[in-house]
């Protein structure tokens, strides 16, 4: 079986600081890769230089696209990774509304990537983003509605409307529940679970909160200081850590 | 189909002052088809362990597990991914669940995933949870409101949803009532009748004797104070 | 008027704002920035349009220049009298005698021809911007074609109206290439941009020049399901009676009293003069 995204010897810096370095891995089709680590350890650096929002300073990130199959999307010509980034990549951000057009209804920020691919039928259109607001939990008559009306949850909920529209194959979350309420994020990932499934989505999900990735996340990778320390089975990983980091990481969660 | 050779096991806590703790050595286990195996020993002689070290749950430092073809101390993590979903069953004695999701959802997911059509799923789901006499009432919700017991029940009837050839059972008849114990006894006996390969942890010990064929003392698998 | 450069700017500025003219008709309706000047009027009153028609002019010229359509309006009328003091050059009110028309928010009704330039006045020259700010992002959208957004912006006209609800400035795509605002025209002229004469278009405040050559397809954005229809009023002009022109509805009592008329008023007077009379013409003729 061919990974559908390959990742060698990815480093980014700042200056003296390294934002990430020497990471290695491969993400086959379907699998959930969650990254773990406290603020500053380099996961969101390394998730904006795979999904291409950064500029990395060496390493691969092939990606096996649909026509040409396997590509390296850091020596992608832009128009070309912006394809991918339309098409078969999406991004989920942590505020809402740098995913979101805060100014354009919920029907308009999902249609946006169908009519972005050449979708030009109005009803076709407003048919498919009635359908996936349905999908996660929006109700339709809230299609005409500004994403600013919306709770955070259902914020979040439209962004991933709004990025899986297309069917995309990998999906880039950077902490997809952080900052909403415990009962807003459980049936979020309830969601995405079953969107996972269902789309036969990969994704890569950063994130700080252990419960998230042991619920949504096959593998775990766990960052400190821009080295990946650990890598394994999710279960594996927080049940057994074997890097002393992890071991405090996963000590250090408060049991509810 | 689950055969073990000379497994070691030890923990190291490096924010303990990096204490070394050997749990198991040279560990050595094989369990036919249509057998089932009862793990034994002392409280914390190491019977958990050997079953998540079979899981993949816990590494493993030395030694092969095999189970089928895969050694789940050396295969990549979507291997094992991939023998938890078509081979490998467990019923641990947590239910560990995403809320919100419906128990008739929570214990067809296991056919689910491994592609079997949502109708069949669903009726063999239904199927488990009335000869696990979980009210139908209850069918609808989310197991994380319910008793212990119930818990445990739903647990279980997620655990046999799927016709794994291999299974691991922890006290699956902990906590649970005579008519119930009884029922889960029978789940075991069908899997074994179907050629399943059971490694169990049993403490009740008429349970243990209706179903496994034969007892493996873990604690001989503890390394020896090293002097 | 010795005291001023001829068309008030100087040499060296008309030659870099030529420079841009052409590269903006050598790239139809790509925004060619240009390093604007600060004019002896308001930004809003139309030193965009006002600095290509400066450049365009030789003494031989004739200049028209109409404001929503009107030769009489304030901001025609003081642009006119700016080129009568700096350039002395000839003008006129009818579209058929001028060689050069500058325009705020028409297209004359009269037909243009091979001749004749029409320079148009830009607020605003990029469509992406109301709904995408960062200017680095827009280029780039434009560079690569990605054109959805423009869509976007029709498709919540449409959920919020039920119909395509931009009546002005609305967004073309010329020569299938690049999507471009049009100036706030009414969208019953965007036909008319298909066109004879050049089109040039000037914002001078967002420093921008962009052109449509001649005989260019401009086609008007749409939905298969709901396509692009130019609008007027449905009424005839109250003065000569057209029934094909762009409308100007006008107040003409405090008891809600109104009447229609041509938006064009040399076309409105050239067809009066021809003898075509509409519902509130005067009886007698007028002086």
């Amino acid at each position: 079986m061919t990974p559908l995204l390959s990742v060698r010897d990815v480093r980014k810096t700042y200056g003296n600081r390294i934002g990430c370095t020497n990471v290695n891995f491969d993400l086959y089709p379907g699998e959930v890769m969650g990254i773990v680590g406290e603020s500053g350890s380099g996961k969101s650096t390394l998730l904006n230089c795979l999904a291409g929002h950064q500029a990395l300073d060496q390493g691969e990130v092939h990606f096996d696209t649909r026509v040409d199959g396997m590509r390296d999307t850091i020596k992608m010509s832009e128009p070309e990774r912006r394809m991918l980034l339309r098409t078969d990549w999406a991004f989920v951000h942590q505020n809402a509304r740098d995913g979101l057009r805060m100014s354009v209804s919920a029907g308009g920020n999902v249609g946006e990537r169908l009519m972005a691919v050449g979708d030009r039928h109005y009803g076709n259109i407003r048919d498919k983003a009635i359908d996936w607001l349905d999908r996660v939990e929006i109700a339709e008559d809230r299609v005409d509605d500004r994403p600013s009306d919306f709770s955070g949850g259902m914020q979040q909920r439209l962004q991933i409307a709004r990025n899986l529209v297309t069917g995309p194959r990998l999906v880039f979350m950077d902490e997809p529940t952080g900052g909403l309420d415990v009962s807003v994020q459980a049936r979020l990932l309830d969601l995405l679970r079953g969107l996972v499934r269902e789309m036969e989505l990969s994704a890569i999900i950063v994130t700080h909160d252990l419960a998230v990735v042991r619920l949504l996340a096959d593998r775990l990778m766990v960052m400190k200081s821009g080295h990946v320390v650990e890598s394994g089975l999710t279960d594996q990983v927080l049940d057994d850590p074997q890097h002393p980091y992890t071991q405090l990481l996963v000590s250090s969660v408060l049991q509810a | 189909m689950i055969k073990i050779e000379n497994v070691s096991k030890n923990f190291t806590l490096h924010n303990q002052g990096s204490a070394q703790i050997p749990v198991i050595e040279g560990a050595s286990l094989d369990v036919a088809a249509g057998e089932c195996v009862a793990l034994i020993g002392n409280s914390g002689a190491g019977k958990s362990t050997l079953m998540r070290m079979i899981y993949g749950n816990y590494l493993t430092a030395s030694g092969r597990i095999m189970v089928g073809d895969v050694d789940v101390a050396q295969a990549e993590p979507r291997e094992i991914l991939a023998l938890r979903r078509d081979t490998l069953g467990y019923v641990s004695q947590f239910l560990r669940v995403v809320p919100r999701v419906s128990t008739l959802d929570v214990v067809a997911e296991p056919l689910l995933s491994i592609g079997c059509d949502r109708e069949i799923a669903l009726a063999r789901a239904r199927d488990l949870l009335s000869r696990l006499n979980i009210p139908e009432t209850l069918w609808t919700l989310s197991p994380t409101t319910f008793s212990g017991g119930e818990q445990q029940r739903v647990n279980i009837a997620r655990g046999f949803a799927h016709t794994y050839p291999a299974m691991l059972l922890d006290e699956p008849t902990a906590s649970l009532d005579a008519t119930n114990r009884n029922t889960v006894l029978s789940l075991i006996e069908e899997a074994k009748a179907r050629g399943a390969a059971i490694i169990g942890i049993f403490h009740d010990i008429e349970a243990r004797e209706r179903v496994a064929d034969r007892e493996v003392d873990v604690s001989v698998f503890t390394p020896r104070k090293a002097a | 008027m010795s005291d001023y450069n001829f068309a008030y700017l100087d040499e060296q500025t008309k030659r870099m704002i030529r420079r841009a003219i052409l590269k903006g008709v050598a790239i139809p309706g790509y925004q060619v920035p240009f390093a604007s000047r600060e004019m002896p009027m308001p930004y809003g009153w139309g030193t965009g349009g006002v600095q290509v028609t400066a450049a365009c002019l030789t003494p031989d010229d004739t200049l028209k220049v109409i404001d929503q359509g009107a030769d009489d309006t304030t901001n025609a009328v003081s642009i006119r009298k700016f080129f009568e003091n700096t350039a002395d050059v000839a003008v006129t009110g009818q579209t058929s005698e001028a060689s050069i028309i500058q325009t705020r928010h028409r297209i004359p009704e009269h037909p243009l021809t091979e001749d004749q330039i029409l320079v148009y006045q830009v607020p605003i020259p990029e469509p992406l911007r109301f709904l995408e700010p960062r200017e680095t992002e827009t280029r780039k959208m434009h560079a690569l074609e990605e054109y959805g957004l423009m869509h976007v912006k029709l498709y919540e006209d449409i959920a919020r109206h039920g119909h395509i609800a931009t009546a002005y400035a609305y967004p073309v795509k010329v020569e299938d290439r690049y999507v471009m605002d049009p100036s706030p025209i009414p969208k019953f002229d965007n036909p008319k941009l298909e066109s004879p004469a050049i089109q040039l278009f000037g914002a001078g405040r967002e420093q921008r020049i962009y052109a449509v050559p001649p005989f260019t397809k401009v086609v008007s954005l749409d939905f298969e399901d709901h396509p692009f229809e130019p609008a007027r009023a449905e009424h005839e002009c109250d003065l000569c009676g057209a029934d094909h022109t762009y409308l100007d509805e006008v107040i003409i009592d405090d008891n809600g009293g109104r009447m229609f008329v041509c938006s064009d008023t040399d076309y409105c007077e050239t067809r009066q003069s021809a003898g075509h009379r509409g519902k509130f013409s005067p009886k007698e003729n007028a002086a």
